[in-house]
């Protein structure tokens, strides 16, 4: 009972017109950097963090939570219409929201998006404010052998897809691998894979920069190739009853994703470690994994749409728990929110949530007043978004380069990405040549740097014994069904290459 | 030998002011947004430093052009260091610092870095280091919590940002100075140091105490020895020196330019952070995170410069870094 007068407090104060003001601004900046490829949720917060010293902090605070919010729902928007991820939480909705639009069904994937997203950050609003202390203390049980074991689970959801190339999944996989190694080795510290010895390769591959090559311009080269040359446009038509029907339409065949991904992304957001990029990859395979009709994901699934959205959303709620209960941040951006709390003058940690009631549970509040406005300003934009889509491939194909590589280099700033960015995309196009799956190494880069680093942790932690992993209690249940739905595919794939 | 030195610094001190005031003819303003590197990733100690002295710079209107901070914390900093030695443009290119400018060209020798050529700005703050407990171990003093790691037989296990890092460095002198062994488990910063510590996946860290500041404060953390010259105001627990050892260390909080910056850039800069050190929001900052003050001129900071990399040279070999 206390909770919800604390909630319903907080609501009230996010509903003042100030509030309420910024809010609706936050939201929409945030859709559109969200859907400027390279663009993040990270970089909004961060540029207009300044701006912020002309509201008291509780003001502050929610408009930045409001752009961190806009953002998740603006991710989608590129990727399904331009197939360029417009943030890496954004990535996996172009496995199958790309399809979809291609097939003249962008409404329905944006629809998808948008209602997905809403429940994800519904569902994650709801358990953030029934269970904040309790999870806190979950968040903190998981050490480095839990992480690792959560993280072989993700790959084991990848391998154990049925319908993939197993061999070329785990051949995708390994490759992802390699490029998550290259840099700095974060245990010894010593430069690692050095290729070449080019000096661009000791900060690493940054994931955004192999996605957006890998999605865009791979892409863009495979359609050139696959209409070889003829003009086209994508048909794309909209309308208030068509919204109605898609709607429907995702209620129908996307709810199973959606549920996926609206509690295992807000279970993963709330892992320090891990954030809302892992978090809506892990739900996409899971959602790809439990589906009846596994091959269709890839091809244009609304399923495959609405698991990833709602998780990211899902996550980004719950990544703002371990911001809020403990004083640590969850993902990048939450990390800026934190420099931010410092600057306003409040103390993050433990004893946040406990001093500064009404700042934290304004927060909360604000937390579903964002996510109503930010579907509704999101289906209000749909029909802009697919006007874009009916130009012609000819003008389409220059807009899709252009903007991948200044998301390229919008990341990190350096020239050297837009050469990888370029050697991703041709490289991209000869793997989908050669009917290479693409997401498990795209996956394997995003959970690499993840899993090495609590693999050795733990390993450190044993002195080198492996029974670490299924001695612990958490872990151990983990790993045993990470290494089943290994093994399950693998079983079937023998027997039915088994020589007569 | 120390009068000589004196003497150079003065007169080189007088060179600068010299030249200062010629360039104060054609004062440089910022033409464009100025790229601040950061050397570490976001939500760090480093981080939230530079996004604090932005603020201030933003909030008092203090620069014609923005500062944009740009997280450049890839190989312990030597992203940055490269980036900043590879700029094209030296004259909007400045760089918020801890000690791995000093360990990072040491460890790293084939990245050709020479941090000498670096362009001495302002030393903000030195932050000082001190080492953590969680309640629940029941350790409240430095000597029980010898007796524990001692009795643990190398079994004991602390968490840090990584071998050769700050952390590391104390923790290597500590158990050479009181012959013990630890395991040591490298993380990707304070922060998740500090969420392990907490969830007592980890026995003990060494933190600074703005990144173990919130735990203190609630009683998770117990902190039992501060590795600086004097008692920390608001810690208060005996120092290093106080056991008998001579041995301090801070983490630098420090702003350089860009290699090859003019020197009427390097002017702008040096008077903007002198200014921004001055405000009481920095003076603020410095008292509610336990940074303590030690301003220095550029010429100063180059032969601080130069005694940082004598002792981090002497430090990282006892390590057999």
């Amino acid at each position: 009972m206390e909770i919800l007068s604390l909630l319903g407090d907080g609501m009230v104060l996010s509903l003042q017109p100030l509030n309420l003001l910024l809010i609706i601004v936050g939201v929409t900046v945030g859709l559109f950097i969200g859907a400027m490829p390279g663009l993040g949720s990270v970089n909004g917060v961060a540029i207009l963090l300044p701006i912020t010293f002309l509201v008291p902090p509780g003001s502050a605070i929610i408009f930045l939570a409001a752009i961190y919010y806009g953002a998740m729902y603006g991710g989608a928007i590129s990727s399904v219409t331009l197939g360029i991820p417009g943030a890496s939480t954004a990535v996996a909705t172009t496995f199958d929201g790309r399809p979809l639009a291609l097939q003249g069904k962008a409404g329905l994937a944006l629809v998808a998006a948008a209602v997905a997203s809403f429940v994800g950050g519904t569902v994650a609003n709801i358990l953030f404010t029934a269970f904040a202390p309790l999870l806190a203390s979950v968040a903190l049980s998981f050490g480095p052998p839990e992480i690792f074991a959560l993280m072989l689970l993700a790959f084991a959801t990848f391998v154990g897809l049925g319908g993939d190339d197993i061999p070329k999944t785990i051949l995708s996989i390994c490759m992802g691998l390699v490029f998550a190694a290259i840099g700095f080795d974060q245990v010894s510290g010593a430069p690692r894979l050095i290729l070449f010895d080019i000096n661009g390769f000791l900060k690493g591959i940054n994931f955004l920069v192999l996605a957006i090559g890998v999605y865009g311009i791979g892409e863009m080269i495979w359609t050139i190739y696959s209409t070889r040359g003829e003009i086209t446009t994508t048909k794309a038509e909209i309308s208030v009853g068509q919204i109605w029907r898609d709607i429907k339409e995702v209620g129908q065949r996307g709810w199973k994703g959606t549920a996926i991904g609206s509690f295992l992304g807000f279970f993963v957001g709330i892992l320090p470690a891990a954030g809302a990029t892992p978090g809506s990859l892990m739900s996409y395979g899971v959602a790809k994994m439990v589906s009846r009709k596994p091959d269709e994901f890839g091809k244009g699934h609304p399923g495959g749409v609405c698991a990833p959205e709602a998780a990211n959303n899902s996550a980004s709620t719950g990544a703002m728990l371990p911001m809020l209960t403990l004083g640590i941040p969850g993902s990048p951006t939450t990390a800026v929110l934190l420099g931010g709390m410092v600057i306003w003058g409040l103390t993050p940690g433990p004893r946040l949530f406990v001093e500064q009631t009404e700042f934290v549970w304004g927060l909360i509040g604000s937390f579903y007043v964002s996510n109503v406005f930010a579907l509704l300003i999101n289906l209000a934009f749909i029909p802009l978004f697919i006007w874009m889509l009916r130009m012609p491939f000819t003008i389409l194909a220059p807009l899709i380069f252009v903007l991948s590589v200044i998301g390229g280099y919008a990341a990190l700033r350096d020239m050297f990405d837009i050469w990888l960015l370029l050697v991703f995309g041709f490289g991209a196009f000869f793997l989908r040549r050669f009917d290479y799956p693409l997401a498990p190494a795209v996956l394997a880069i995003v959970l690499g740097p993840i899993a090495e680093p609590t693999l050795r942790q733990s390993l450190l932690l044993s002195s080198g014994d492996p029974s670490i992993f299924f001695t612990r209690p958490i872990s151990g249940p983990i790993m045993v069904i990470a290494i089943i739905l290994i093994l399950l595919p693998l079983a079937k794939f023998l027997r039915q290459n088994k020589p007569a | 030998m120390t009068i000589t030195r004196r003497l150079m610094v003065l007169a080189s001190a007088a060179a600068v002011g010299f030249a200062g005031m010629v360039g104060a003819a054609h004062a440089f303003e910022p033409k464009k947004p100025i790229d601040f590197v950061i050397m570490a990733g976001p939500g760090g100690g480093a981080d939230q430093i530079a996004r604090f002295l932005q603020s201030v710079a933003e909030k008092k209107d203090m620069t014609s052009r923005p500062l944009v901070p740009n997280n450049k914390g890839g190989g312990s900093g030597a992203e940055a260091l490269i980036a900043l030695s590879t700029t094209n443009d030296p004259d909007h290119t400045i760089l918020v610092t801890l000690n791995s400018f000093f360990t990072t060209p040491l460890r790293q020798p084939n990245l050709g870095i020479d941090i000498q050529t670096f362009t001495p700005v302002a030393m903000m703050a030195v932050d000082p280091f001190v080492l953590w407990v969680h309640k629940d171990s029941g350790i409240t003093t430095f000597e029980q919590w010898l007796e524990t790691v001692k009795a643990a037989g190398g079994e004991y296990v602390m968490g840090g940002t990584g071998k050769g890092q700050e952390d590391s460095i104390v923790i290597a002198f500590m158990s050479d100075a009181f012959g013990f062994k630890v395991k040591y488990i490298p993380y990707d910063g304070g922060g998740a140091v500090a969420k392990d510590l907490a969830g007592q996946q980890i026995m003990a860290t060494v933190n600074n105490p703005a990144e173990a500041k919130g735990f203190y404060e609630a009683g998770d953390f117990v902190p039992l020895l501060a590795f600086s010259d004097e008692r920390i105001p608001g810690i208060d627990v005996p120092t290093m020196k106080e056991k008998g050892h001579d041995f301090s260390y801070y983490n630098q909080r420090a702003v350089v330019g860009a290699p090859g910056m003019s020197d009427d850039a390097a002017a702008y800069y040096q008077k903007l952070f002198a200014d921004i050190y001055n405000t009481e929001e920095w003076q603020g900052y410095m008292e509610s995170e336990s940074l303590s003050p030690l301003w220095m001129n550029p010429d100063e900071q180059r032969a601080y410069w130069e005694t940082q990399v004598a002792n981090h040279k002497a430090l990282l070999a006892a390590m057999g870094e």
